[in-house]
């Protein structure tokens, strides 16, 4: 019903709070378009991420892990040192060349240097008692718990997502059994199925020839089989939690009542839903899984040899930790930057992408 | 082709005896059935709106629900244009019964677009050749709705409850069904916009031709989209009646009360009206009481209504009600 504005105006009382029609003019339509107009949309992602920028210490850890990203990539190309090389002067070892300090060379060396006028690239970190380049064992080791890492997230990513999902999704007893199983992994105890993994490898397999593997010796594989069949299970914890929760929203429902697959339900309508939750856990679980490699190294259960890894570098200098102690200092600094940057990018991402903390 | 069981009939829908029982744990490895809809039974012709009234917890949800196979109904048997809906042949039913959900917050995902909301039912009955015929199509329907065409690339957080509702419309129409069930479509919407979005419900209906079961707590919003009226109360239907004829002649003691409880807009008439107030709560689902559900709390209560539960008898043109007393 339109409203009549051509009344005249009533008499105004004293005290009254009638308004006065005439006081008024109608809206142009343009003025009732602007009413409609809405804050430019923004998809998801796209307001997380800039929420995400504007976290400071979130922004450092992204540009120290792309150091790192960086250095690892092309130090082994630019230093000319390998990471098994025992340093040699004109074709024969030099023996003096052993726990020297950073940017240090042993007198030979110096000779060497004087005696063709040219320079020989510098060992950044000094050398360990095999008279190898630190710097580049360093490089190497990070490379090693790097790839660790990123691979064994990624193996706990895949599984737990698929097992949570399915089991969250189906629910029921099929629920029930799945997440029984949940438990009893749960239960065993890691370290003590590493070492029997790896005691058992040793004597029964040779991964000597594959080729990535075969360097990193069967420890890894045992760990990584670990990972695989252990770790996992936080993350599906996470995500069938996270899919029960989605499933009660009615556009699940929506979707069923218009003949959706489950199939498509579950990648369409529940897993975008929970897809901040797997991105940050599988960023929280990258450290965790680097923390696992390097003390498994420390105790004697990592990489093999000549192999470096963080973790059994650091171990190696354990031992002259009083003589030489940037030998311990290097790769544990390295650890440190590596897992503390990776839990603060996945803490700030929990924060930016949560859409409860949305302010 | 699948042999299918064709019935003639005057209704677009018919539903014989519909009943849902949910198990409930109620003691170790032992379950009660939760009776939450109790041999329903009600017909609803091509282009028609049946209201279904009725306090929360009674059902009404669940037989929306139900009718649509979200749950897989105990008992009861459902004719759809005179076919029978089994688990088997829903799947293609489907094009021709959609559902406008209560809550417009939670019943469009966060993480789609307007047009891929709308256009899903599209893409799962592969009802276009190219993306263009998707856009054209997902354009009329939000015109039709009332929506602007550059709302299209945003997201459901971004709009009111009024304008997500007629989202929520917009894509129930997509498949242009025959029947559309309306769960409670305005409970969750300021009155004003109720009013719009009820209006809206009437003009898709004069123009397209759908059938609604409409349910609601409202009685005065049931009573102004439907042309007939159920009335439900824990599980079981009490009364059905034109909607007009239940407002004035109300049979069944529920409805009585049901109908005095509504607010009157005019206070002197308001003074004069004398309000039923029932006595006691609802009984609970899992242990109804014998016989008639609602004899607990009714004022006419008899030893009879202990023993046995009333039928739905007509007490002319078509107005049914299950009381042994009244």
């Amino acid at each position: 019903m339109a409203l009549n504005y051509d009344i005249p105006a009533p008499k105004k009382r004293k005290f009254s709070l009638q308004i006065d029609p005439s006081q008024f003019e109608k809206a142009t339509d343009e003025e009732k378009r602007q009413q409609d107009v809405m804050a430019n949309s923004t998809t998801f992602l796209k307001d997380g991420m800039r929420r995400l920028m504007k976290n400071p210490l979130a922004v450092m850890s992204m540009i120290i892990l792309v150091l790192v990203i960086l250095i690892m990539i092309f130090a082994p190309i630019v230093v000319p040192y390998g990471y098994d090389e025992i340093l040699t002067v004109e074709g024969t070892r030099d023996k003096a060349a052993a726990n020297m300090a950073p940017f240090q060379f042993s007198e030979r060396e110096q000779e060497f240097m004087e005696k063709y006028n040219t320079q020989l690239f510098p060992h950044i970190m000094g050398t360990d008692e095999l008279c190898r380049d630190y710097f580049i064992r360093v490089v190497y080791g990070t490379r090693v718990s790097f790839l660790v890492g990123v691979f064994a997230s990624l193996m706990v990513l895949i599984i737990g997502t698929i097992y949570g999902a399915i089991s969250g999704y189906l629910g029921g007893m099929t629920d029930l059994i799945m997440m029984r199983i949940v438990d009893i992994i749960y239960s065993l105890p890691d370290i003590l199925i590493i070492i029997l993994l790896a005691v058992v490898f040793k004597e029964t397999m040779d991964f000597s020839s594959v080729p990535v593997i075969g360097k990193l010796g069967t420890n890894m594989v045992a760990m990584f089989i670990v990972f695989g069949l252990l770790y996992w299970v936080g993350m599906a914890r996470l995500v069938r939690g996270e899919i029960l929760m989605i499933k009660q929203n009615e556009y699940v429902l929506a979707a069923k009542s218009m003949g959706a697959s489950s199939a498509r339900i579950i990648r369409n309508h529940i897993l975008p839903n929970c897809l901040s939750v797997i991105i940050i856990t599988t960023a929280q679980q990258i450290p965790s899984a680097i923390f696992t490699e390097s003390y498994l190294s420390f105790i004697g259960l990592g990489v093999a040899l000549p192999m470096p890894s963080l973790g059994s570098l650091a171990n190696a200098a354990r031992s002259g930790m009083q003589s030489y102690p940037w030998k311990l200092v290097f790769p544990a600094v390295a650890i440190v930057l590596i897992v503390l940057a990776f839990n603060l990018i996945g803490d700030a991402m929990r924060d930016a992408f949560d859409p409860k903390l949305k302010n | 082709m699948a042999e299918v069981t064709k019935k003639n009939s005057d209704y677009l829908v018919e539903v014989h005896d519909l009943k849902e029982y949910f198990p409930v744990k109620t003691g170790f490895l032992q379950t009660t059935p939760l009776k939450a809809v109790d041999g329903v039974s009600f017909n609803i012709k091509a282009g028609e709106t049946l209201g279904l009234v009725g306090e929360s917890g009674c059902g009404k949800t669940t037989v929306g629900r139900t009718l649509l196979h979200l749950y897989k109904p105990t008992g009861g048997e459902f004719y759809f244009d005179g076919q029978l809906v089994t688990d088997k042949n829903i799947q293609p039913l489907r094009k021709q019964m959609q559902m406008v959900f209560q809550d417009p917050y939670s019943s469009l995902n966060p993480r789609m677009t307007v047009e891929d909301i709308i256009g899903e039912p599209l893409d799962i009955h592969h009802l276009y050749a190219s993306k263009g015929e998707r856009h054209d199509r997902v354009m009329e329907l939000m015109e039709l709705v009332g929506l602007n065409a550059e709302h299209a690339t945003r997201y459901a957080h971004e709009f009111s409850g009024g304008q997500r509702q007629r989202i929520g419309i917009a894509r129930a129409l997509a498949v242009n069904p025959k029947f559309i069930v309306c769960d409670e479509p305005v409970s969750a919407l300021d009155v004003s916009i109720q009013a719009q979005i009820i209006n809206m419900f009437e003009d898709i209906q004069d123009k397209l031709g759908v059938a609604y079961l409409f349910i609601a707590h409202d009685l005065l919003v049931v009573h102004h989209i439907s042309k007939r009226i159920a009335v439900m109360y824990l599980g079981k239907l009490v009364e059905i009646a034109d909607a007009d004829e239940l407002n004035a002649h109300p049979i069944h003691p529920y409805t009585l009360a049901l109908l005095s409880a509504v607010p009157i807009p005019d206070p002197k008439t308001a003074r004069n009206s004398s309000r039923i107030v029932l006595e006691g709560d609802v009984p609970s689902p899992l242990r109804m009481p014998s016989g008639c559900p609602f004899r607990t709390r009714c004022p006419y209560a008899t030893e009879q209504c202990a023993k046995e539960m009333p039928e739905l008898t007509d007490r002319g043109s078509g107005h049914m009600v299950a009381c042994w007393n009244k």
